[in-house]
This record gives C-alpha cells, sequence and structure tokens, in this order.
C-alpha cells in the first residue's frame, strides 16, 4: 500500500461526517479526495471533463483540479490504458474512466499484456498503482454494448485485481482504496444502481478493500430468534448491482419463514471467500448471483471452491442464478434475461427442495 | 479529374501543423477552430446562400429533377430524425441518435454509390440507411430495444449499425479487399465499399489500421468521415492537430475535405472518388466538414460544453436550406413542389409514429435464437430450462 489515508476525512469538518449520498456522488466525492490527498492522482477518459463523464462521476474535478489532472482524453481505450501504464511507471496514479463495460476491450490487450504483467515481467521494479473504472451491468434500456458484465475475463487475469461496490459507502471508500493499492484494479460500478442513496459517513473506512462482507446473517434478519434449521436456510452470494436484489429477495423470503444469508463478495479477485464457507456450513445451500453469463466465470469459481471447502456441510448442489450465455439481448427482453428476485427465489426454492 | 497521385501531395494550405496554436475561446465560439484555419481546401459548389460555385477539379452536372430529388431526400429523413426524436421524449424510443445536420453528407454520399457497392455505418446513419432502400422504420427496433436492426444487410448492401467506435472500419476494409480479390475492380463497372465514421472515431486504432491495411490492398474502399466538431462533448483538436483529410497523406492515399453541408459537392467528390476505386486507384479519405446541430443523443446535454452561438453559426449553413434557395432562384421549383414534399414528409412521419407505438416486444426465446450459426447444446439446455421456468408463471404454478 502507499501512504495510508485510509481514515482521511473525505472532506474537512467533522460535522458534515455523515451524508445521505447516491452512489454516484459518493463515487465523485471518492475521487475528490483522492485527488486532494495525492496530487500524483489523475483522471483520464472520455467527456470526463467539461461534461464530468456520461455518467458525471467526475463532475467538477477539472474545473477544480485543471486539465493536467483530469485529461479528456482522445477516443480511444488503447491510449488510455496504454498512456495510464507509462505515467504510472513514471509515478503517477491514474484513473481511468472507460465509459461503458462493452467499450473496455479496445483497450484489453494493455490490460492483460501489459497491465496485468509489468510487475511479473519487471520482478517487482515496475509498479502499476491504476485504477480502470467501468460502469457495468445492464437494467438501463440501453442499446448494444451498454450492458455487459465482463468482470470475469479480469478477474482470469493473473495480475490484475477486480472489485465491484454495492453501495455509497462502499462507493466512497473502495475507489480510495483502490487508488491507494500498488496493484492495478479494475472497479465495476453499478450503472443502474447510481442513484441509489444511503448515509455514508466519511470520517472511517469500513474495512480494507479486499474483503467481502456479511450483509445479513440468519440469527439478525427480519425473523430474527427463528432456528436455521437445515431447509430453512440458504445463502445468497452476488455482488455490485444484484446485492439489491439478493436483499429483496432476502426479505421476501423471511416473509414466508426462509432465512437467507447475504454476502456481497465486494472482491472478485482475489475472491475472499471465508465468509462463504462460514456461512454455507451454516446454512448447508448456496445460490450465487450475478448478471454475466454462467459458464467460465466469477459464478463457476465460487461453485467449485465452495463445493470443495465445504462438501460435507452441503445439503444441495450450488446453484446459480446468472445472466444467459448468450450476447446481451435487445433492452425489451432483459428483464428475462437479468436475475430478478423471482428467478433467486425459485432457485432458492430448489436448492431446499434438493 | 485529376489523378490520384496529385492527390497523394496536396500542400497544406498554412502553417505547418505541429505548430498550430490552439484556438481561441472566441474561435470556438465562432466555430472557426484549429481544423478549419486558413484551409482554402474545401470543397464546395453551393454555398450557404444558394448560390452555385466553380471548383477547379469537381464539377458537377445536376438537373432539375436530380436536384429535387436530393431536396426530398433531405427533407424526409430530416423529418423522419425530427419524428424519432419526439418519440423517444415521449418514452416510445429508449434513445435516438439525431442526424440534423449531417442531411447533405449522408444524402450526398449515400446517393453517389450504386446498388452493388456496400457500406459500413456507424450509428448515426439514417440518411444513408434511407439511400440503400432501408425504410425508417427498419431503424427504430434499435433505439426501442425490440431487434439490433431489421434490414437485412446482405440484401440492402448496408452493414448493421456499429456502436463499438472504429469496430467497422477494419470491417470495411475486409469487404473492400475481398471484392478486389474477386476480380470486381479494374474498370468503370467495378465495386467499391463505402464507410462511415466520425471525427472521435479518428483516434482508435482500429481505423488506423484500416487506413494501412486499405493501402497495402489498394482496397477499393472510400473511407468517408463525417467531421461534425463534436465527439460527445470533445471538439476535434482533442483528436488532431491536423486537419482530419490530410492525414491520408500519411498512410499514401488521397484525402479531401469537402463541404459536408453541401449536397452537391458532397455528391460529386463521393462520385468521383468512388469511381477511383472501382478503377482500382483506391482508397481515398473523404472528410465531410458539418456540424451535430441537435445533441449527440438524446440523452446528453450539450449545454454543459458547449456554446449556442456556435450552433446559431452553424444554422446560417443549414444544408438543406441553401438548395432550397437553389431551386427557387433556378425556378427549378414552384411553391406547388415545396408543399407536395411538406405533405409527404408529415405522412412519413405518421407512418413512423404509427409504426413505432406498435412494435411488438420480441418474445424470450430471441435472448437465445441465432449466436451460433451451428447451434449449441449447453446453450438449447439453458433455453429449454428457461422458457420451462417462464411457462411455468403463465400456467400460475409458481
Ligand atoms: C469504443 C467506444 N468507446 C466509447 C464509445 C462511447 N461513444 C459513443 S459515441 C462517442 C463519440 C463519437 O464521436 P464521433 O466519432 O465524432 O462520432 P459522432 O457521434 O460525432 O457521429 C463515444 C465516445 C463507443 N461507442 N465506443
Ligand atoms: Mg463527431
Amino acid at each position: 500500500m502507499a501512504a495510508p489515508t485510509m481514515n482521511r476525512a473525505g472532506s474537512d469538518s467533522g460535522d458534515s461526517a455523515v451524508q445521505t449520498l447516491t452512489i454516484s456522488k459518493a463515487l465523485n466525492m471518492g475521487l475528490r479526495a483522492a485527488m486532494e490527498a495525492n496530487p500524483k492522482v489523475l483522471m483520464m477518459g472520455e467527456d470526463i471533463g467539461k461534461l464530468g463523464g456520461v455518467f458525471r462521476i467526475t463532475d467538477g474535478l477539472q474545473k477544480d483540479f485543471g486539465e493536467q489532472r483530469v485529461l479528456d482524453t482522445p477516443l480511444a481505450e488503447s491510449g488510455i490504458i496504454g498512456t495510464a501504464v507509462g505515467l504510472a511507471i513514471r509515478g503517477y496514479r491514474p484513473v481511468c474512466e472507460i465509459q461503458f463495460d462493452g467499450f473496455i476491450f479496445p483497450g484489453f490487450d494493455q490490460i492483460v499484456s501489459q497491465v496485468a504483467k509489468l510487475h511479473y515481467r519487471t520482478q517487482g521494479k515496475n509498479k502499476l498503482p491504476m485504477v480502470i473504472r467501468v460502469p457495468f451491468g445492464g437494467g438501463i434500456g440501453a442499446v448494444e454494448h451498454h450492458s455487459e458484465s465482463p468482470e470475469s475475463y479480469f478477474a482470469h487475469t493473473a495480475g490484475l485485481k477486480v472489485v465491484s461496490c454495492s453501495n455509497p459507502t462502499d462507493a466512497y471508500w473502495m475507489i480510495q482504496q483502490a487508488i491507494d493499492c500498488d496493484d492495478p484494479v479494475l472497479f465495476f460500478e453499478p450503472k443502474r444502481r447510481y442513484y441509489e442513496k444511503a448515509p455514508v459517513d466519511t470520517t472511517k473506512a469500513p474495512g480494507p478493500l479486499f474483503e467481502s462482507r456479511v450483509l445479513r446473517t440468519a440469527s439478525n434478519s427480519a425473523s430474527a430468534g427463528t432456528s436455521t434449521s437445515a431447509g430453512q436456510a440458504a445463502t445468497l452470494v452476488g455482488y455490485g448491482p444484484m446485492i439489491r436484489v439478493c436483499l429483496d429477495a432476502a426479505n421476501a423470503a423471511a416473509e414466508d419463514g426462509t432465512e437467507l444469508e447475504v454476502i456481497d463478495l465486494r472482491t472478485l479477485s482475489p475472491l475472499d471467500l471465508g465468509p462463504v464457507y462460514d456461512s454455507v456450513r451454516r446454512t448447508g445451500r448456496l445460490v450465487v448471483v450475478s448478471e454475466a453469463p454462467s459458464e467460465s466465470s466469477i459464478t463457476s469459481e465460487i461453485a467449485a471452491k465452495v463445493q470443495q471447502e465445504c462438501f460435507y456441510s452441503l445439503q444441495a448442489p450450488v446453484l446459480r442464478v446468472t445472466g444467459f450465455d448468450t450476447p446481451y439481448p435487445p433492452s425489451k427482453l432483459e428483464e428475462e434475461f437479468l436475475p430478478d428476485l423471482d428467478r433467486v427465489l425459485h432457485a432458492v426454492d430448489r436448492s431446499l427442495a434438493w | 479529374m485529376s489523378s490520384p497521385e496529385q492527390w497523394t501531395h496536396p500542400e497544406p494550405a498554412s502553417a505547418p501543423a505541429a505548430t498550430a496554436a490552439k484556438p481561441t475561446a472566441e474561435q470556438v465560439i465562432a466555430g472557426l477552430r484549429a481544423t478549419d484555419q486558413g484551409d482554402v481546401n474545401l470543397v464546395q459548389l453551393l454555398t450557404p446562400e444558394g448560390e452555385r460555385v466553380q471548383h477547379p477539379d469537381f464539377d458537377i452536372d445536376i438537373t432539375a429533377e436530380e436536384l429535387r430529388g436530393l431536396y426530398r431526400d433531405m427533407v424526409l429523413i430530416r423529418r423522419v430524425d425530427r419524428e424519432a426524436n419526439a418519440l423517444q421524449r415521449k418514452g416510445q424510443l429508449g434513445i435516438w441518435v439525431p442526424l440534423l445536420g449531417q442531411e447533405a453528407a449522408q444524402i450526398g454520399a449515400g446517393r453517389a454509390m450504386r446498388p452493388d457497392d456496400m457500406a459500413f455505418p456507424s450509428y448515426r446513419e439514417h440518411g444513408i440507411a434511407w439511400t440503400r432502400g432501408i425504410h425508417p422504420t427498419d431503424l427504430l427496433g434499435i433505439f426501442r430495444g425490440t431487434d439490433m436492426g431489421s434490414w437485412d444487410p446482405v440484401e440492402h448492401k448496408f452493414h448493421p449499425y456499429t456502436i463499438v467506435i472504429g469496430n467497422q472500419v477494419l470491417n470495411a476494409t475486409g469487404y473492400a479487399m475481398g471484392q478486389k480479390f474477386d476480380g470486381k475492380v479494374g474498370d468503370a463497372d467495378g465495386e467499391a465499399t463505402m464507410c462511415f465514421f466520425g471525427d472521435g472515431a479518428t483516434s482508435q486504432g482500429d481505423v488506423h489500421e484500416g487506413f494501412v491495411w486499405a493501402a497495402v490492398y489498394d482496397a477499393p474502399l472510400v473511407f468517408f468521415c463525417q467531421n461534425n466538431q463534436w465527439a460527445i462533448s470533445e471538439p476535434t483538436e482533442r483528436q488532431s492537430r491536423l486537419p482530419l483529410y490530410q492525414r491520408a497523406r500519411g498512410y499514401g492515399f488521397p484525402g479531401i475535405r469537402v463541404d459536408g453541408n453541401d449536397v452537391l459537392a458532397t455528391l460529386a467528390v463521393t462520385r468521383w472518388a468512388l469511381e477511383e476505386c472501382r478503377q482500382g486507384n483506391g482508397p481515398i479519405l473523404i472528410e465531410a466538414f458539418t456540424y451535430r446541430m441537435d445533441a449527440h443523443t438524446t440523452s446528453d446535454d450539450p449545454s454543459r460544453y458547449r456554446l449556442s452561438d456556435e450552433l446559431e453559426l452553424w444554422k446560417l449553413k443549414d444544408p438543406i436550406e441553401r438548395v432550397k434557395v437553389h431551386l427557387v432562384k433556378q425556378q427549378w421549383a414552384d411553391s406547388a413542389f415545396f408543399e407536395s414534399i411538406e405533405q409527404e414528409s408529415e405522412a412519413l412521419a405518421v407512418e413512423l409514429r404509427e409504426f413505432c407505438v406498435n412494435m411488438p416486444d420480441p418474445p424470450p426465446e430471441r435472448i437465445f435464437a441465432n449466436v451460433y450459426a451451428e447451434g449449441n447444446p449447453v446453450l438449447e439446455a439453458q433455453r429449454d430450462e428457461f422458457l420451462a421456468y417462464v411457462e411455468g408463471f403463465a400456467g400460475g404454478e409458481h
């Protein structure tokens, strides 16, 4: 880690420590705090200057930090990533914005060939403290290439770290922690949740970056106090935009007397599955939820690891609720394509009935 | 007509680009930015005032009927564009990508093509689509979210819209290489390909690679860059120090800048370029100098990054108005003609509206259809499982 800035205040005054923020505003404030804390932090991307990015995540940053620190780059993702590598070698900490998930691929070569491997190739002499921010996932009624979930490609690539935030507090803190990290971090932002609000404490990070978090356990759920006997409980694991779906499913299941534990992965590479194993040992059942296609994916990896670590605790096979193994469909079909409350509960029912 | 060799060595009109100063704020406001500085090489045949002017290398014989046809094309496609924009505002489309201001560039280029030529559009090419015989209703599904383009790209020789900036340029290059390998190049009956992209796209590696490939394989390809001055919020000088058409020189083929708001000049220059390609003298780059008069898309807010003065200036260079003025001056059209075009465009708008609101949603099985040419048993199992699940809802079992 670079200079520990984990507990720095988001702005200055203590009285505004807890604020209700959207994910988008929290990211914006997190980026601002990182730029204030370290003059080597740069923003690079298409339309991130005057426009503030198409989602306004960098709103106001160019105005306050200047064109040398917030770069409206030419329109080329390979250029953005490739030059960020050079800047990082030179001592900067670039934060690249990819406008939409589907536009990361012109930069894919630079990411897998240089970003991921340089530290290894130079035996640690070159560090690459860069962040690649990617608004990802569907549900916004967009045209092609604007709704994809490409995270597994990067989790599959050694040398990259991959995280995803699901709420404003994590948005605010995780982006700063990612910028502080000396390894390159792919930072996946749940674009359809950008405008969801929650209180954020800007004085203290809730925990380290590369840890998953238990959001709901059987004992502290709505019908607290009831036992979690087998057949009545299951574990839900998700990340990013699917956390909202998992929590809604847990609330709905609680009404029917089923206890669902919910774990937000937060880090997709390296995976932090300890809390998942603990939960599965309690519930005996696991449903993994992701918008990404299922073949050879993060959800496959979780299923493989859980069956290996929790083999004797499992009462049912690990089930997955994911996007289908097709291109992302025309948006009128995305409701069918995306995992929703019903599909998650259906999988829970199947698991319970196994 | 001049030989391509001559066009490979145009002298830059002004000071070497490497020393070109950044435009001042006033220049930006006036729409006179670095890419337009002192450049006398803009081909124009019809001034914004509707005056026919001569150009030493390009001229065009145009009949009254032909010019009325071009006028009609532009009015109708503008009406389609405005109607689709309104349909988005009413929630009938998820998004719309306006072509407002680029009618002459697209109709001029599109009408220069022959049925056997192939076209690779980006996503704003509604005017090109029109000239390829695609009914505007076929564009709506992309923006309503029911499909990804419903025309047959083989039949119309009009590739699907490509949204990933620059991708189609390499695809077009390969197609043109195929035309050459098939022996379709070498005389006046030859085939050619046109590829459409924006000023922003010229920064993408794919576009540069397309330039290299097309040059190395003498591909019969016209690179048609619509420089509408903006790539969302970034002005063209974010992408280049040099006027874009001058880039061609570095790759070894001709580059020409045409007034993209002048349908006659665009038609003349594109015809010439296609003819050169048919004969085997391709590729050629055309930069159509024009202006995006509306937002980037209906999701965009241009007031955040450009001044309305710029728009006001470009309104004086409107591509349709100058043709109208010329038709009237020449007494090539009377009020009855203009009235009939007005009525036709109104009828087209009604048709578009009715078609749009009645478009059915696609069935769930469409998600899984046509992923592979030869099928995939794993995917088919996934499809069957999902359809059974959906069926369960329909039967009220869940
Ligand atoms: C590879 C890629 N990166 C980013 C985008 C997002 N994007 C869509 S249009 C656009 C600007 C394109 O500008 P230009 O090439 O000038 O075409 P115009 O939209 O002006 O017609 C951008 C950045 C994209 N579609 N593809
Ligand atoms: Mg443009």
